[in-house]
């Protein structure tokens, strides 16, 4: 009993959006006077209007005609309840708008709870942004005892740390220069610097280790480690599952503002990217899409939830015959990413896959490479023949890329952030030796590119 | 191992020790404000003084020059000193404080902490800028071979009295200021008005005697008076006590005021600003 350090009970945050002036939250007085003094003349025009109009044959377009002032209560958070122990590593995960962000800035007081209970025991220090404070006209040294005292830490035990804090940033020449003079790096390296060395019996961490450069997050996570393995109780939220698997030993999935699964951090895991995207398999009607419509798509489907990037990603499709036959036809798949650039467009026609005329066809496409990166993507099926389109099924289906990394080592954000695909490359050095005879490279040209030929066809 | 519970409308309970554990974050943040204000430009410390100066000439030649106004034996130019000290302060720490909650963003949305530091910490900031001016007057004063007596000790007591003059409509304002932005354009407006409703260019003795209650309705009216008293061997005339009362009713009520309001709108910071 007594080694429960954090109990949540039934906790539920409501915000209640304003879809008056949706993107900024505050208002102005302004408009509030405004908005009071046009709502009895709003109310006499409804009245008149409702009227003279058709005897309330339209109840719902009361509601719907003022939509823009209409007040909605959102949850952000509903119901959630569990415990965490002494000396846990907890990793809270959760897609975009699951409410992550918002449990935490619950636990660190930033905001009430609209209901529920939470208890905490022990000092808890919040890490939700890396340099929460900086000012940048101050000095590192002065932005150190800043950022401290804004992260908890008294005075004495910042001076205490100072020389291991600024040690660990690697900015001692820069220590008496203003950081708006910093590098980018440099800011980032102080900032996590002063923000590694609290010492909390709590710790609250979200998705901060995305900054700098890859040498420092390893030791950022290095860093962390050490926090979790010390017998600290961490609570850390990320979207980089490499770093949760690491350093936690249990999970939370939040899903849709509730606690969808608590328990060890495999499972926990393993849950999350079973959920991933089945939003496109919504069937259409399919004689609505564009396309002469003789043959159209009746499903198509991703053969599992989620693809490692290298792995060889399947999909599965059924076509019918919908009235006469149009000849021999080929089927083109078009792979678009989040942003709507087409990665590459796979046309039967190159690989010598025809369809002949038939009453029903079942067929698969697949592909290994290119790698493609972490996220879903679209695909775009069409049936083709000599003359106009068959059919266009734009958004067939989904395909979702697991966001564990092809490669061996792990990495930061930003060495994976440029670029629209992954590619299966190698570097290799070796020493260049001046004497003539054996200067040498070593080059195994091993292209691993085999071309993966398949037919598909009933 | 202490406890912490988080429920709604739980924050009430433990806030004055929180304010109080909360302390050296309070200290650090006014020494943050003070030290940017004085380094980002270099005619900082001028611009505090300039600005005092600059008004005092022009009120000395309006109010002392052209409309004679009695001075009752003080020199003109420091007896619309005297009164320029605190106006500029609270004129300054009301804009200052107004604008705090909203120039802290960033750091009320990702740490938690009593929300009061910072208002409050900005007032302090202000005083700063009040006792670069005292200088000033101080040096005035050598000019006109003007000495302060005894009184001269009260001085601080009257400052506190306008540090909690500025901090509660200050409170009432950067309260609303986070959620009604243009409540900002206020503050000028109270710092023009009552410049010339308060009794900076003159003395307060030139106000009718049935008015004078009535007039100390303005709570600058007893600091201002107050400050002249504690500066000028007791000022103008005699020291007009029922009317230096109102103003401390006044101060009270708008810091009770400004308090409440900004202790029931605080926990909702965080999700509106």
């Amino acid at each position: 009993m007594s080694d429960i350090v954090i109990s949540v009970e039934n906790v539920g945050k409501r915000y209640t959006l304003s879809h008056k002036n949706n993107g900024e939250r505050y208002t102005t007085l302004r408009d509030v006077i405004a908005r009071q003094t046009a709502a009895p003349f709003k109310t006499i025009g409804k009245k008149i209007r409702g009227w003279s109009g058709s005897n309330g044959s339209h109840p719902q377009n009361s509601s719907s005609s003022h939509p823009k002032n209409s007040v909605e209560n959102f949850w952000a958070l509903k119901d959630v309840s569990f415990e965490v122990k002494q000396g846990d590593v907890i990793g809270v995960i959760g897609r975009n708008g699951a409410g992550k962000s918002t449990l935490l800035k619950l636990l660190s007081r930033i905001t009430e709870p609209t209901e529920g209970r939470i208890r905490i025991r022990g000092r808890v220090a919040s890490l939700l942004e890396v340099g929460t404070g900086f000012h940048p006209e101050l000095t590192g040294r002065e932005n150190v005892y800043l950022n401290g005292a804004i992260l908890g830490m008294s005075r004495a035990e910042i001076k205490a740390k100072f020389d291991e804090i600024v040690a660990f940033a690697e900015v001692e020449k820069f220590l008496d220069t203003p950081v708006k003079r910093y590098s980018s790096g440099m800011y980032v390296r102080l900032a996590f610097a002063v923000a590694a060395h609290l010492e909390p019996e709590i710790l609250i961490v979200d998705e901060v280790l995305a900054v700098g450069d890859a040498e420092f997050q390893k030791k950022c996570l290095g860093k962390m480690h050490d926090a979790a393995t010390g017998g600290r109780t961490v609570l850390f939220v990320s979207h980089n599952m490499q770093a949760v698997s690491v350093l936690c030993d249990r999970g939370l999935f939040l899903r849709g503002g509730c606690l969808a699964y608590a328990g060890s951090v495999q499972e926990t895991i393993d849950l999350y990217l079973s959920t991933f995207s089945k939003i496109m398999e919504s069937h259409e009607f399919p004689d609505r899409r564009p396309g002469s419509g003789e043959y159209r798509y009746v499903s198509a489907s991703p053969a599992r939830e989620y693809f490692g990037g290298a792995e060889e990603k399947t999909i599965n499709f059924e076509i019918q015959r919908r009235s006469r036959s149009v000849g021999r036809m080929w089927l083109s798949a078009h792979i678009v990413d989040s942003a709507g650039t087409v990665v590459m467009q796979c046309d039967s026609r190159l690989v010598g896959t025809w369809i002949e005329d038939c009453e029903r066809v079942a067929g698969q496409f697949r592909f290994t490479t290119p790698w493609l990166k972490p996220g879903g993507y679209r695909v775009d099926l069409n049936i083709c023949v000599a003359g106009p389109l068959v059919d266009s099924w734009e958004g067939a289906c989904s395909l979702t890329i697991s966001p564990v990394l092809p490669y061996l080592h792990s990495a930061s954000q930003d060495v994976t952030q440029h670029g629209l695909i992954f590619a299966d490359f190698a570097w290799e050095t070796g020493e260049l030796i001046t004497d003539s005879r054996s200067a040498a490279m070593q080059r195994n040209g091993e292209a691993s590119n085999e071309l993966h030929r398949q037919t598909s066809a009933a | 191992m202490q406890e912490l519970v988080i429920e709604p409308g739980r924050t009430a309970k433990n806030y004055w020790s929180d304010l109080w554990r909360y302390r050296e974050l309070f200290y650090i943040l006014a020494w943050r404000d003070i030290s940017v204000r004085y380094k980002q430009t270099a005619i900082g410390v001028i611009w505090a003084v300039l600005r005092p100066f600059l008004a005092m000439v022009i009120f000395t030649v309006v109010f002392g020059r052209i409309a004679k106004m009695p001075s009752g034996g003080i020199p003109y130019p420091i007896l619309v000193f005297t009164a320029m000290l605190p106006w500029q302060f609270f004129s300054n720490a009301l804009l200052e404080t107004s604008q705090s909650l909203i120039a802290n963003t960033n750091l009320i949305s990702k740490i938690y902490f009593p929300r009061l530091i910072i208002p409050a910490g900005t007032v302090i900031t202000s005083l700063v800028d009040l006792s670069i001016s005292a200088v000033l007057l101080a040096v005035l004063m050598a000019c006109f071979r003007f000495m302060p007596d005894w009184r001269l000790i009260t001085l601080p007591l009257f400052s506190v009295l306008a540090f909690f003059a500025a901090l509660g409509p200050g409170l009432f304002l950067t309260a609303l200021n986070v959620k009604y932005r243009d409540f900002r354009y206020v503050v000028p407006f109270i710092a023009q008005f009552g410049l010339f409703i308060s009794p900076v260019g003159f003395s307060s003795d030139v106000i009718p005697e049935q008015w004078r209650l009535v007039y100390a309705l303005n709570p600058m009216v007893g600091i201002i008076d107050g400050f002249r008293w504690a500066i000028c061997r007791g000022g103008t005339g005699q020291f007009y006590l029922p009317g230096f009362l109102v103003s401390l009713i006044t101060i009270t009520v708008f810091l009770l005021i400004g308090f409440r309001y900004f202790r029931k709108t605080e926990k909702g910071f965080a999700d509106v600003i």
